[in-house]
């Protein structure tokens, strides 16, 4: 059995990132997740958005973190076709309160190296936002926030991982470790690994990871965020992000474009115990709808598209929580919240530090592969459907299977065949977009399905 | 290069609708007819609908879905006209229209369009049903596509949800495919609005009518192990198990285009406003079909189609259509909806002299009472009930009485 020099738990936006910077050393990785895909877990189900990082606590790790991470991540996005909007955002205060917090978050911003924001007038706020529901006092700008594909990323990030020779070894469910002289043998559901360094970026598992490690220094808190996707045609009531101000109770409720053409209500936060309630409930869509009426009243005019929730990986800790262990060759990447997605390729750049800190020699790999192409589904991009070329060299790229969001066989074809693959109709999605618009697959669930089990069949 | 179809008519969607509409053109006018049909083959619904029940008004025959769609294609391409599947019109803004097929990208120019783009059932998602997202959630639409043109397989026991014609084709559906419906579920208060299929449809399969209940919540984390439904009178709720559940009916029109073409929305139907000539608002753009009605049977969607292909002929001759304004039709509860949302006295009347309803309540027997301005016009009681799940139809006539000069005709029952 071959020895790994690092092996990563977790195969979500933060262990990828992890696995795609290794993959560029001479080191030898393992990306292991208990799904059958990446970014299957809190990756998948997030608000998108491509944080400046101008409201986070200042000189935490966090905040150090995510405004490295912007800028890491929007150079990626630009060469890899990761679809990014730098729409801009617009705090609203609704209260006399929230309007006499702004100046003090404009400071705020400034501490966090962040210096664009602008005091709004009410009359600059709703020319900025004309189908704001009215009632809005006052308005701070952050015009570098910005709006991201939230499942490319997780994606972008194995694929370069896995042609830079990364092993990726989905549906292994991590059960113990135990923790040798020279290496430590993680069971999994898939048998035994082998391994110098492990790197715990488990996300909600995290906790329990850290335990087998002789840790008990923290507990997740699952934190439900319900979102509504609302319908493209709701697209021309807004193009920026409207963001509440912050309250105790965390981010609040958002209503902001996404890069697939919708807008976006919520999230919802609520603790729970379950890691696996990633279920909606009553009592979300009567808040959101409440917050959404008020927000932006011509919302529920349209329809509702999709809803779901993500679960935040909560600990009772003010910040990240990664750390190194060098005697056991472990680190921790615990406690990434609400920001992660922002953070991943800077995360990735401090766990390197560390290990390099821990002893790990970080040679630069010979041959690396150039960041991938990844399949553009953002909206305000150009999509195969519109491309005369590629439709001339592969009909393929001509023919519609999910009309509503105008998504080809070929799209589909390459999603089932690429270097880390959809294996279901989730995974489709997350490449394509298929079934993800107005009819929900009432037109093409079936077509998509059939796709798969021909392709998978071939390809078996 | 991005090439050009050009026609004198360019009808979007070949189903039912588009289709009759393009044969009534092609074999009696000479103009050039495009049908732009997204779908690799044309047909529209019926092509996944296979069970009796297609073609008795239009055709004068009983016949299965995929027959009647099948026989819909054969007479328009034997009446010359120009079908192109797999060929969807991706964007329109009331100039330009682009279309996507395998051949590549086109710009349709065409002196008149007709809509006939249908209307599908509310997902879950739109009816916002919170709960899980396990497999085995489906419409009646994604069920008919899986079992009848892909010969896959569903569960084992399903709960049906909608109370509509259509609730009772997935019903069959779900039989044909080995699986038993355990129970259907409608908010309406009496089995009364499934009168339709007292006689067949509950006989045959005697699922268990749940009445005045809404689905609060569906259940399960891989497959759906359930539904949570509570009896909307008194709060009470309980668990129906199941491992599919079909949501049915609730129908919106697929009116993508029409709105980014910028063409005035009926508030009912939610389609193009149209009037008894199937006009729109933007000149030389007809609609037809579901888009118009969301939703009748086939043969009044294909009916519907013929009748709007005759003011397309007298538009393309240059032939004077009343170009008056109309004075709007409105439905007061409990229509949720009423077409042609026009009326002037000019008008011919629209595709078999009738009115188009839907009601939210079931009525016995139905009195309607047509008032303008404070004044009722007319009121007629009809001789067949009112039914929430089908289109209930109303005479023309009553309009009759109608001041061209006046306000919104409102429609009660
Ligand atoms: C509602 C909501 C809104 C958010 N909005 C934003 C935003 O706008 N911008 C932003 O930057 N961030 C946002 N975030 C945060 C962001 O989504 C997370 O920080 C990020 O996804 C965390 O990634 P991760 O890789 O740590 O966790 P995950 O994606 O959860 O990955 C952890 C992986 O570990 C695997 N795993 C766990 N235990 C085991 C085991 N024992 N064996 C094998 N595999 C295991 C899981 O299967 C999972 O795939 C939001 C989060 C939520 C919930
Ligand atoms: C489950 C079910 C059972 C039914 N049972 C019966 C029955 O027993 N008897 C009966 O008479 N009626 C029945 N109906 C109703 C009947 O099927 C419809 O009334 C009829 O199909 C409506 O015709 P249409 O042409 O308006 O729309 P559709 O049949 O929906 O056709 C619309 C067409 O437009 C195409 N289209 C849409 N947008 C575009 C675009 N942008 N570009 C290109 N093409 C586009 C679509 O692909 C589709 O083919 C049933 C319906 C359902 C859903």
């Amino acid at each position: 059995m071959t020895t790994f020099d690092i092996t990563i738990i977790g195969a979500g936006v933060v262990g990828t990132a992890i696995a795609r910077a290794l993959s560029r050393r001479e080191l030898s990785v393992a990306l292991v997740d208990s799904a059958a895909d990446v970014g299957d877990g809190t990756s998948k189900a997030n608000t998108a958005i491509l944080h400046t990082g101008f409201d986070a606590k200042p000189g935490t790790l966090e905040s150090r973190l995510v405004s490295r991470g912007y800028a890491l991540l929007g150079d990626y996005a630009a060469q890899t076709g990761i679809p990014l909007e730098r729409t801009g955002a617009v705090l609203v205060a609704w209260t006399e309160e929230e309007l006499g917090n702004l100046p003090g978050l404009r400071e705020k911003a400034i501490e966090n190296g962040y210096d664009r924001c602008e005091l709004l007038s009410a009359e600059e706020v709703y020319a900025a936002l004309p189908s704001l529901g009215p009632g809005a006092l006052g308005g701070l700008s952050v015009p570098d926030e910005s709006i991201i594909c939230p499942w490319t990323p997780s994606i972008a990030y194995a694929t370069e991982a896995v042609q830079n020779g990364a092993a990726l070894l989905l549906r292994h469910e991590v059960r113990g470790v135990e923790v040798g002289p020279d290496e430590t043998t993680v069971r999994t559901s898939g048998g035994d690994l082998r391994t110098r360094w492990v790197i715990n970026a488990a996300g909600l598992g995290a906790d329990v990871l850290d335990r087998e490690f002789g840790y008990g220094r923290f507990t997740v808190t699952p934190r439900r965020g319900e979102l509504l996707v609302f319908d493209k045609l709701a697209s021309s009531l807004l193009d920026k992000i409207v963001l509440p101000v912050p309250s105790k109770l965390g981010k609040g409720v958002l209503v902001s474009p996404t890069v697939y053409g919708n807008i976006m209500l919520g999230p919802t936060a609520q603790d729970l115990e379950d890691k696996t309630a990633t279920n909606t409930s009553e009592g979300g869509f009567e808040f959101l709808r409440s917050k959404g009426e008020r927000l932006m009243p011509q919302l529920f005019e349209e329809e509702v598209t999709t809803a779901y929730a993500g679960l935040r990986a909560a600990v009772d800790h003010g910040d990240y929580l990664i750390d190194a262990d060098a005697a056991q060759r472990y680190v921790l990447v615990g406690g990434i919240r609400s920001t992660g997605l922002t953070s991943s390729m800077a995360i990735a750049e401090h766990v390197e530090g560390l290990l390099r800190e821990g002893g790990v020699r970080l040679e630069p790999r010979v041959e690396v592969v150039d960041p991938p192409q990844m399949p553009m589904i953002g909206e305000r991009f150009l999509r195969p459907y519109q491309r005369e070329d590629l439709i001339a060299a592969d009909p393929e790229y001509g023919r519609i299977v999910c009309f509503c969001e105008r998504v080809t066989a070929g799209e589909i074809r390459d999603a089932l065949t690429s270097t880390v693959p959809a294996v279901d109709r989730g995974g489709i999605s997350r490449r394509t977009r298929a079934t993800n618009g107005r009819c929900q697959a009432f037109y093409c669930g079936a077509a998509v399905d059939a796709c798969i089990a021909t392709v998978g069949e071939e390809s078996r | 290069m991005t090439t050009t179809i050009v026609a004198d008519v360019a009808i979007i969607g070949g189903g039912p609708a588009g289709l009759t509409a393009a044969t009534e053109l092609a074999s009696r006018t000479s103009a050039d007819v495009v049908v732009l049909e997204r779908e690799h083959e044309a047909g529209g619904i019926p092509r996944h609908s296979d069970h009796l029940g297609y073609g008795i008004r239009d055709k004068r025959r009983f016949t299965t879905g995929p027959r009647y769609a099948r026989r819909l294609v054969d007479e328009a391409v034997a009446a010359g006209i120009d079908l192109r599947t797999e060929t969807m019109v991706t964007s329109w803004d009331g100039t330009d229209m682009l279309v996507t097929s395998p051949t590549g990208r086109a710009r349709v120019d065409a002196t008149a369009v007709i809509l006939a783009t249908g209307a599908r059932e509310r997902p879950r998602p739109a009816r916002q049903i919170p709960g899980s997202r396990p497999a085995g959630v489906l419409t009646t639409g994604e069920l008919q596509n899986i079992v009848h043109l892909h010969h896959g397989s569903v569960g084992k026991r399903a709960v049906v949800v909608g109370g509509e014609l259509v609730s009772w084709s997935a019903v069959m559906t779900l039989k044909e495919a080995g699986c038993r419906t355990e129970a259907l579920v409608t908010r309406h208060a009496s089995p009364e609005s499934y009168a339709a299929f007292n006689l067949g449809g509950r006989a045959m399969f005697r699922p268990h009518l749940v009445t005045g209940h809404r689905v609060v919540q569906v259940l399960g984390r891989h497959r759906v192990e359930g539904v949570e439904v509570e009896e909307i009178a008194t709060g009470r709720r309980e668990v129906l198990e199941c491992d599919t559940v079909v949501f049915t009916g609730d129908w919106i029109p697929d009116h993508e285009l029409a709105r980014s073409a910028g063409i005035t929305l009926d508030p009912g139907t939610r389609g193009p406003l149209v009037d008894p000539l199937g006009r729109t608002d933007r000149d030389g753009v007809f609609a037809a079909g579901n888009l118009v009605h969301p939703v009748d049977t086939a043969d009044v969607a294909a009916l519907g189609g013929q009748h709007v292909a005759r003011s397309v002929a007298r538009f393309l001759t240059g032939e004077h259509l009343p170009n008056v304004s109309a004075v709007p039709v409105v439905g007061e509860a409990p229509f949720s909806w009423v077409t042609p949302g026009l009326f002037h006295p000019q008008f011919a009347p629209p595709a078999r002299g009738r009115i188009e309803t839907w009601v939210d309540e079931f009525v016995r027997v139905p009195r309607v009472t047509a008032r303008q301005d404070g004044r009722v016009i007319s009121r007629r009681t009809l001789p067949w009930p009112a039914s929430p799940g089908r289109v209930f139809r109303i005479p023309w006539s009553v309009l009759a009485g109608a001041d061209p000069n006046g306000g919104p005709i409102h429609l009660s029952l």
